[in-house]
């Protein structure tokens, strides 16, 4: 399906005036046509057909690699604009009383109520409410999500579906410019604007262009000098055709599409060219603490006990956790249950005492019994109310815990403290490897916490950063991005806080959830329908892997044009110049096949190299001296080497079958 | 051969301390008193720092002024004083193309010097235009290593203080130094009569003599190679023993190796200045020992008291620096030797290169190389750590676009233009050699001259004079615009995803750059001229 309109597609781009974007390939169509014209007054050279021939399917060959990019893109496309169908909207007039509207009629700044059942008609603002979402028309995601006035998962998409409950949102894109909108143009690449490097090498591409008509413009009267034969014109567009950098020049859409659309697959919406370039040179990346380098919640990892054995501190942890649902109470359950058997049931009288932020306690009293956890000072002063002290064992042990950037409940039963309960901020596993690659790739991370500069350094320390910004405000981690830009650097960050918005918008490359607010999908440049905050380094690798991928296929591009020089010169000037035979290396077999064969291996290699510019070059975070190394190996050396061998081959096939 | 190694070891051991030097006089904020006269006597005010355009501004305006002096000085030179031989004025057509020719730093000659030009034009006119051409492109270097150096701003420096500088503090001494030791070693500097001598045979002969050793020393040192006679310093009077012979070749790549130093000294990264050298010698070594390689045993054209290796070793190093002088004749070497002179300055003269010229003219090499080795490395490519953008990449490809613009259609229109077809002598691969040397050596303003060419002629003077031009400027106007949009630009801070351009590997990759544009673009041009000739002679 893809591929018949791939195909259909790579013949309408034959229209000259699509290929003008494209300097290379638009030299080459010129070429077809001027070969196919003096095959027309010719019609019996049956080796002008079958260099036009070649020629032609060297541009239909460009054309399908972009179409195939493409292709997956508008696949995708045709799927989200099913759920951008017109929808009913109920408006809220200015009386309060609601209105029936098409969604195609919602205007900024509109108030809409939405029901269960109903799909969202636009983006927007929750201004009241909280319902589960079913965000899976564009994220994937089947599970639904909850989300709700206030707090940083205020926004909704237009196109989703509200399940349960009711929302009233305040509609923030006009009609057709909303988050699907933008999606679909996206990953369709409608208006598909080319990026900054893109452009770039796109410019030294014509460059070479330009010096390759120079050199075979020049080469015709050269080859008049002193009575020589001259050299006819279709062998010169054939020499033109195969020195131009058109392997580069025909796949390099293609491989800026398909970066593109690796990033839609990690369902990453980039909402520029340009940030995912800038992905890829990004030197500092801001991390949120939580949720990235760690599992956003502290959990149990020790009891420390004083008198009592360890074991019966853990039962009474456990007591004095039964009722607490925080995720923190339940990692104190499963602690004592997976490191001491201790699995307590609440006593017959029990009464618990839930958290509160006056007393920073919780616990249990039953027969007469009181047990609490809570944090050290409060506990400090439970206890002296009973005229007990807590002793110098586990004063130790919670400054130790503190010093470790955990933090120590102290846990007291009947007035008496007998142990410490160590809370743990747990890093997720592998995030350290990650930033070692990272530190590798020359990137800087920093994370951001609101924690203690204590804590955060413990943190820092085992996650492997770079450097820490603790108790971190907006205005600092603003402050903090502004230092480092001025320092000539690129910043990454990744948001969903309305308080995140400003940063967002001073970093070069922001990454915005889509779980988060509106204000911070705003200011991103790319937002991750996962809402996973790890991501951001995914991206980074995209943003090189782009790049990398356009400057190996230029590197070979050029580097191939040495083979084909030896390949076409001999063979052009075989009747006037013919101690020139010499440099014909590859013995090839006569000057049409020689020249036949570089033609037809320009065409083929720019399909063979399709599947590479669709996947990308793979990228290893090693440093770049390594990089450069390696490819300069493989693109540069090997594009020397490997025309060589297939021109060679071809000649071979050619030859056999008898069309040269 | 011994003479080879030598002179490659005291350019290594000599360009840094000179570059230090250079770099000492030229990059400074306190001016010496005979500067501040200059500066008096000619109104320039010394504490305005130009941005690209005025630079650049300033560099046509004083050179075209310079190209109007040298041919009004030619054309009038009979009704002036310093000429002993009364020559009349020198034919327009002449006159414009060694106008052009000499403001350009090139040298071309399409004339006999001690046959046409009065001493006055000699001294006045060529000799001056010798010293500022060549500071001129030292000038343009220092403009673009401010740039780089430069953060977040627009300044390049003062185009007048610069070219006091040059001319003063690095140029005179140098020369002066070289003059003399020139004079020891026999080459005349007088304003005397000419020497009528009897020959062996009995008869009578007039030697003109004149202030020769002056005008070879700044022509050996900054680049420039018009020698005071016509056969230049294959003449026995412009390089009479085997010592002057070993240090005007000396002299022909001492500064533009030094200014690799002076280049990354401004920059403030001194391994910059080994690596650009390591570059050049990667590929200047190998090719001279080619070219003393296949000149063994070939004496045509060769001076006896230098020798084949030293002929050799001259003939590359003039035309990979594009200083042009000679002192062997380059359509007696053979065809490989023709190759690898040709070669030399269809790389577009960047190894070595003129002085300042040749640095400038690497590095937009260097930048064509940061950029695709950058893209390959995952990052946007940056040099020194400015970012290679759009912009940039623009007038790199227009930089490097302009000489084979130039050489091509030239050498295209010379090999069926009938007239210019007619002023070769040769036939067959060698007359096309003949042709693409005289176009490669006015389109990379070098100046040599392959002989076999009668190049006197109308489209060799006036063709001839526009492609010097445009080759010589053309090109500094995007290297300024460049170095304007680099100073303009934040350092980015290295880190390990940088791309090292001191590294073994990244000089590797350098080298091959300039091998494949130079040879890319030459390759056919070079199969018809000398390699076919050389194929033949293996039959």
């Amino acid at each position: 399906m893809i591929y018949q309109r791939a195909l259909r597609d790579s013949f309408l781009k034959l229209d000259p005036r699509k290929m003008a974007a494209n300097p290379v390939m638009f030299v080459v169509e010129a070429g077809s046509l001027l070969t196919t014209i003096l095959w027309l007054r010719q019609p019996a050279d049956r080796f002008v057909l079958q260099i036009s021939l070649w020629l032609w399917f060297t541009v239909l060959f460009a054309n399908f690699a972009e179409a195939i990019a493409e292709g997956r893109g508008k696949a995708q496309a045709d799927a989200l604009r099913k759920t951008r169908q017109d929808v009913a909207a109920h408006r809220r007039r200015p009386d309060g009383s609601y209105e029936q509207v098409p969604s195609s009629g919602l205007r900024k700044g509109d108030v809409v109520r939405v029901e269960a059942g109903q799909a969202i008609p636009a983006d927007g603002e929750i201004l009241e409410g909280a319902a589960s979402v079913d965000e899976s028309a564009i994220t994937g995601e089947s599970a639904p999500v909850i989300r709700e006035s206030g707090g940083d998962r205020s926004a909704v998409t237009g196109g989703t579906t509200v399940l349960s409950d009711w929302l009233v949102i305040r509609v923030e894109a006009d009609s057709g410019s909303g988050f699907l909108d933008r999606m679909i143009a996206m990953v369709e690449g409608a208006n598909r604007q080319k990026t900054p490097n893109e452009l770039a090498l796109n410019i030294l591409l014509a460059g070479f262009t330009i010096l390759f008509l120079l050199v075979c413009g020049s080469l015709y009267p050269q080859a008049l000098f002193e009575g020589g034969e001259g050299i006819s014109i279709a062998v010169l567009v054939a020499l033109l055709v195969c020195l131009i950098p058109t392997t580069i020049g025909g796949l390099l859409s293609a491989i800026g599409i398909a970066g593109m659309d690796r990033l839609v697959q990690r369902n990453v919406m980039a909402m520029s060219g340009r940030a995912v370039e800038a992905a890829g040179d990004c030197d500092v990346l801001l991390l949120d603490k939580t949720g990235t380098i760690t599992h956003g919640n502290r959990q149990a990892v020790e009891f420390v006990s004083d008198g009592l054995t360890v074991a019966e501190v853990a039962r009474l942890a456990a007591l004095a956790s039964l009722a607490d649902e925080t995720p923190e109470g339940k990692s104190i359950l499963t602690l004592a249950w997976e490191k001491f058997q201790v699995r307590v049931e609440a006593p017959e009288d029990a009464e618990f005492v839930p958290f509160s932020a006056h007393t920073r306690m919780s616990g249990v009293n039953w027969e007469g019994q009181q047990v609490r956890k809570g944090a050290t000072d409060s506990v400090s002063k439970y206890v002296a109310e009973f005229g007990h002290q807590v002793s110098d064992r586990l004063r130790g042990a919670v400054d130790d815990i503190a010093r470790q950037g955990g933090t120590p409940l102290l846990l007291a039963s009947n007035g008496q403290a007998l142990g410490v309960i160590y809370l743990k901020d747990v890093v997720k596993v592998g995030i350290r490897e990650r930033f070692t690659r990272l530190r590798n790739m020359g990137i800087k991370t920093i994370m951001v916490t609101g924690d203690n500069p204590v804590t955060a350094a413990a943190i820092a320390a085992e996650a492997g950063v770079d450097d820490f910004l603790a108790q971190a405000t907006p205005e600092q981690k603003l402050e903090l991005i502004r230092n480092y830009q001025s320092g000539g650097r690129l910043v990454a960050m990744t948001g969903d806080g309305t308080n995140d918005a400003p940063a967002l918008a001073q970093a070069d490359v922001a990454v915005a959830m889509n779980s988060g607010t509106q204000a911070a999908r705003e200011a991103a440049n790319l937002i991750d329908l996962d809402s996973n905050p790890t991501k951001l380094i995914e991206i980074v690798e995209i943003g090189k892997q782009l790049l990398i991928t356009r400057g190996a296929l230029s590197t070979f591009s050029i580097a191939n044009d040495v083979a084909k020089y030896f390949a076409i010169l001999p063979a052009a000037f075989a009747v006037s110049h013919p101690e020139l035979a010499k440099l014909n290396f590859m013995a090839l077999a006569n000057p049409q096949s020689a020249i036949l064969s570089a033609v037809i291996f320009n065409a083929l290699i720019i399909v063979a190299l399709i599947p590479l510019a669709l996947k990308g070059v793979g990228y290893r975070a090693v440093g770049a001296a390594t990089l450069l190394r390696d490819h300069l190996l493989i693109y540069g050396v090997g594009g020397l080497i490997c025309p060589f061998i297939g021109i060679k081959l071809i000649d071979l096939c050619i030859t056999a079958i008898g069309l040269a | 051969m011994l003479e080879f190694w030598l002179s490659v070891v005291l350019w290594v051991a000599l360009a840094y301390p000179l570059g230090q030097w250079m770099h000492k006089m030229l990059d400074r904020e306190r001016h010496y008193r005979v500067e501040n006269w200059v500066y008096r006597l000619t109104g320039v005010k010394t504490d305005q720092s130009m941005d690209w355009k005025q630079y650049a501004l300033a560099v046509l305006a004083f050179h075209l002024l310079g190209l109007a002096l040298v041919y009004l000085l030619e054309r009038t030179q009979g009704y002036l004083p310093l000429n002993p031989f009364r020559f009349a004025g020198v034919e327009p057509q002449c006159a414009f193309n060694t106008a052009c020719s000499f403001i350009s730093n090139t040298n071309w000659q399409a004339y006999g010097g001690e046959t046409t030009m009065s001493w006055l034009t000699q001294m006045l006119g060529l000799t001056t235009q010798n010293f500022v051409s060549a500071a001129t492109g030292i000038c343009v270097m220092m403009a673009f290593a401010r740039g780089l150096r430069a953060t977040e701003s627009k300044g390049l420096g003062n185009f007048w203080v610069d070219l006091t500088r040059c001319t003063l503090n690095v140029l005179l001494p140098f020369s002066l130094l070289l003059a003399l030791l020139l004079v020891g070693q026999g080459v005349p500097q007088t304003l005397t009569q000419p020497a009528a001598l009897a020959t062996l045979e009995g008869q009578r002969q007039v030697i003109p003599l004149g202030p020769v050793a002056s005008q070879v020393a700044i022509k050996q040192l900054g680049t420039n190679g018009g020698g005071f006679y016509n056969a230049n310093s294959c003449h026995p009077l412009e390089n009479p023993t085997p010592l002057s012979n070993f240090l005007e070749c000396l002299a022909i790549l001492l500064l533009p190796a030094a200014c690799c130093h002076v280049f990354a000294l401004t920059v403030g990264d001194r391994r910059q200045g080994w690596a650009l050298l390591a570059a050049m010698l990667a590929l200047f070594i190998p090719l001279c020992l080619l070219c003393i390689h296949v000149e063994m045993g070939n004496w045509e054209g060769k001076e006896v008291r230098f020798g084949e290796a030293a002929s050799a070793l001259w003939a590359t190093a003039t035309t990979a620096a594009s200083n042009g002088s000679v002192n062997c004749m380059h359509d007696s070497l053979t065809p490989l030797g023709g190759f690898v002179t040709l070669l030399m300055m269809l790389f577009g003269e960047v190894i070595f290169g003129g002085v300042g010229c040749g640095l400038y003219g690497i590095v937009l090499c260097v930048l064509v190389a940061v950029f695709v080795a950058g893209l390959m490395v995952g990052r946007t490519p940056e040099y020194l750590g400015k970012k290679v953008e759009t912009y940039e990449i623009k007038m790199v490809s227009l930089g490097i676009l302009i000489m084979p613009a130039l050489v091509l259609p030239m050498v295209g229109v010379a090999v069926v233009y009938p007239p210019a077809k007619a002023a070769v002598l040769n036939s067959g691969p060698h007359g096309f050699s003949e042709i693409l040397y005289a176009c490669a050596s006015m389109g990379n303003n070098n100046g040599s001259a392959f002989a076999g060419l009668s190049a006197n002629t109308p489209f060799y003077n006036l063709v001839g004079g526009m492609v010097m031009l445009f080759s010589r400027f053309f090109i500094i106007i995007p290297v300024l615009a460049i170095a304007g949009s680099l100073a303009a630009k934040k350092h980015v801070p290295a880190s390990a995803g940088t791309l090292p351009t001191c590294s073994p590997l990244f000089v590797a990759w350098l080298v091959a750059v300039i091998v494949i544009i130079g040879a890319l673009s030459f390759f056919p041009a070079l199969g018809l001229g000398p390699l076919a000739e050389h194929l033949r002679f293996l039959k």
